[in-house]
């Protein structure tokens, strides 16, 4: 046992290290010792606690009390008050902004979870590759009531009540998907997971897949049944080797114990599940190109209608959901329609899962209630911006999406709202920009990649998105006109009619969101041929301050061109038309005289 | 004669609840201190960032060390737990008590937590406090 009779956790995460905690831990160490207690209480550094915006967080154990903004100097006070006396330092405390009263007890600890995990439930809890502890937290019990309770027709009542929509990007009613499948009369129907997640930065699906794929497994049979298919495809990239690694053994797992195969638990209904491999293609995210790549054929989208669910793959009806929305169909069933409608806003139920990336301090999967504001997600899950830096922008949707800014940031995440403010739910990447990033920068990179994602099959994605590109290129250049940005503007608008599918109908979204929120970004980049941000290469000027430069020689050394000319103890100067700007001049000098502009 | 791949074969919804039931109550029983059966048990997050980031050595690590030094301990592997900063991420639950994650988990970390917490229940920094709810333990409830 252990022979400390108490612990203090103090929140050693970056957000709360950067106002000291580590002096904070430090400070209650030392005062511990110097009355002897050092033996009976602990310091415990510890991860994040989601709380950064009142941070330092100091979390006393065993009575659970929780303290917030926590200075070094209070160490001596939370020693001698809570620790000898066992009086809780009130000024420290939590105050509830509802009721105005401080909170103290167990029931703080619920203040800080803003997540709530649906989706990832038995990510990071069950082995993934033992089908008897996804049985033994509920695996496979959905499947088991709706074979012998419901009809179909219930079940979808059930799916379109809880007000699920597809996780995939769309955002279309997954009930509504399931109704018109299930209504088309054909001979051979197919149920489709779409597990080519192609969005740069977005790893749900893969963790999903990796972590608990019963779930899908599951959640595909249901599907099966309330649409009529006896056949499941899982559509997945071959660069997810592990994913498809599990995924088969649970498959095996499954038809094992009877939950896949001929007459499922008894109830006369078939059902099994094959993997169709992808070669990473981004467009085969998209619904028919995804069909098209696994009948055998290039994977390029086709005009809808028909939809997949009317005539899909070998033309039959097909209903094609993604990883995360099979994944929240077992709890709706287990846990009831208006359940899951009673979370997220209202025309968005349930919750999301987004993976938050860029230059926030948590970088993680977090699994928010719709309606959960960005502030919320950036700054308490994501523990705020890197290195203490001011926030820029937030991109969310990957390349389809658009950069969202400060006033932006309390607005509650639904599909709706993220439309409407210029960008999209997309698959839930969440790429956090500070003020060192260039946002026409940004725009080209997700325009670099739409470029070379295109399929080709339609003019306006393959020809417009090039040139885009190369408008946008000859900004950061500094070859930009003004006018350039009506041109980028004119071609992101007829990209976005004329296209054929989601791909293109969205690539110009970076672009029109970045001209939209931060123009003067971009006029400096056309009238003033500068980079506020400081990253386009060829907008920089070095130049050597006279003023400081000594004549050590050392940026004439290391400079890879020659471009440095300057006696020994002589000011240096730098001859423009040779330097290359790669900043290694800026890097050397201990004297501050290369100044950048 | 019963043909040996039928031997696990859930034949009907009965059948699947009868499982459950048995599998929750043998995870009970070693999560239930005191029990002859309660072990000591460690999950490695094996998603594929964890295992690139060193999962897979922490966790031979853990196998190993904890055989040697005479500690009765499951180690599991699992998926993602979402602590992408934190790679590797380690779940220890001591028999009784709720499971903890430790985060930057490598050898010598391993080494600590073995030595500290699951030896004496000292706690060692690097605890990533939960900070969501999940739905699975109300559903267990009802």
């Amino acid at each position: 046992m252990s022979k400390y009779k108490m612990n203090i956790l103090v929140c050693g995460g970056t957000g709360c290290k950067s106002s000291a905690s580590d002096l904070l831990a430090a400070a209650l160490r030392t005062e511990l010792a110097e009355r002897g207690l050092s033996g009976e209480v602990q310091v415990v550094v510890t991860g994040c606690f989601g709380f950064c915006e009142q941070g330092p967080v100091v979390n006393v154990l065993p009575d659970n009390t929780f303290y917030i903004k926590v200075k070094p100097e209070d160490a001596v006070t939370i020693v001698s008050e809570h620790i000898i006396k066992g009086r809780k330092v009130q000024n420290l405390l939590y105050t509830d902004p509802a009721t105005q009263t401080k909170v103290d007890g167990s029931g703080a600890i619920d203040f800080n979870k803003k997540q709530l995990r649906i989706a990832l439930r038995n990510c990071g809890f069950i082995d993934p590759e033992k089908i008897e502890e996804a049985i033994a937290r509920d695996g496979y019990a959905a499947l088991a009531r709706v074979l012998t309770e419901s009809s179909p027709e219930e079940v979808i009542g059930i799916i379109k009540k809880s007000g699920l929509r597809g996780r995939g990007g769309g955002g279309f009613s997954t009930g509504l998907k399931w109704e018109i499948t299930s209504t088309v009369e054909a001979d051979q129907k197919y149920v489709v997971c779409n597990a080519d997640e192609g969005d740069p930065g977005a790893f749900m699906d893969r963790s999903i897949l990796e972590g608990d794929p019963h779930t899908v497994i599951e959640a595909m049979a249901i599907n099966g049944y309330c649409t009529g298919a006896d056949k499941g495809l899982v559509y997945i990239r071959a660069e997810y080797p592990l994913a498809i690694e599990r995924l088969k053994t649970a498959i095996n797992q499954a038809r094992e114990y009877g939950l896949l195969g001929k007459d499922i638990l008894g109830s006369g209904f078939n059902f099994d599940i094959e993997l169709r491999y992808g070669a990473g293609a981004f467009v085969c995210g998209e619904e028919t190109a995804l069909i098209h790549s696994m009948e055998g054929n290039r994977g390029e989208p086709t005009f809808k209608p028909p939809f997949p669910s009317e005539e899909g793959y070998l033309g039959k009806p097909t209903n094609v959901n993604n990883v995360e929305t099979y994944a929240n169909i077992p709890p709706i069933i287990l846990k009831g329609a208006d359940w899951f409608s009673s979370i997220g806003t209202e025309k968005s139920k349930g919750t999301k899962v987004f993976a938050l990336a860029g230059k926030v301090n948590n970088v993680g999967l977090v699994e928010v209630p719709m309606g959960t504001t960005l502030r919320e997600v950036i700054f308490e899950i994501g523990g705020g911006i890197k290195d203490g830096k001011k926030f820029k922008s937030v991109q969310t949707g990957g390349p389809s999406g658009g950069c969202l800014t400060e006033k932006h940031l309390d607005i509650p995440i639904d599909y709706d709202n993220l439309i409407a403010s210029g960008s999209m739910m997309g698959s839930g990447g969440m790429i956090v920009m500070d003020e060192d990033d260039c946002m026409v920068s940004v725009a080209k990179y997700y325009l670099d990649f739409t470029v070379e994602e295109s399929c080709g099959k339609c003019s306006p994605c393959r020809i417009g998105n090039k040139r885009l590109h190369e408008i946008l290129d000859e900004i950061t250049k500094g070859n930009g006109k003004p006018d350039d940005l009506d041109r980028l503007r004119n071609l992101s608008e007829v990209i976005k009619d004329t296209s054929l599918c989601g791909l293109g109908q969205s690539s110009p979204n970076p672009v029109l969101s970045t001209l939209e929120h931060f123009h003067d970004e971009y006029m400096a980049h056309v009238v003033d041929f500068k980079c506020p941000a400081g990253q386009c290469r060829d907008l920089m000027i070095y130049t050597i301050d006279a003023a400081n430069c000594v004549g050590c020689t050392a940026c004439a050394r290391v400079c890879p061109v020659g471009a440095i000319a300057g006696e020994r103890k002589e000011v240096h100067s730098i001859d423009q038309t040779i330097c290359i700007k790669c900043g290694a001049c800026l890097e050397k000098c201990k004297f501050n005289a290369v100044l950048v502009s | 004669m019963i043909n040996s791949k039928d031997m696990n074969k859930v034949k009907t919804p009965d059948d699947l609840k009868k499982l459950r039931e048995d599998l929750q109550g043998k995870i009970k029983l070693r999560e239930s201190g005191g029990h002859p059966e309660s072990i000591v048990q460690v999950r490695v997050a094996m998603a594929t960032c964890g295992i690139a980031s060193g999962a897979k050595e922490v966790m031979t690590f853990f196998m190993e060390e904890l055989e040697k030094r005479g500690i009765d301990a499951m180690v599991t592997q699992t998926g993602c737990m979402s602590y992408c900063y934190a790679e590797p991420t380690v779940e220890v639950t001591l028999p009784g008590k709720s499971p903890l994650v430790f985060g930057f988990v490598n050898n010598r970390k391993a080494d600590e937590i073995i030595e500290k917490y699951i030896k004496n229940g000292e706690l060692v920094d690097g605890i990533i406090p939960v900070t969501y709810h999940t739905i699975t333990e109300k559903q267990q409830e009802v």
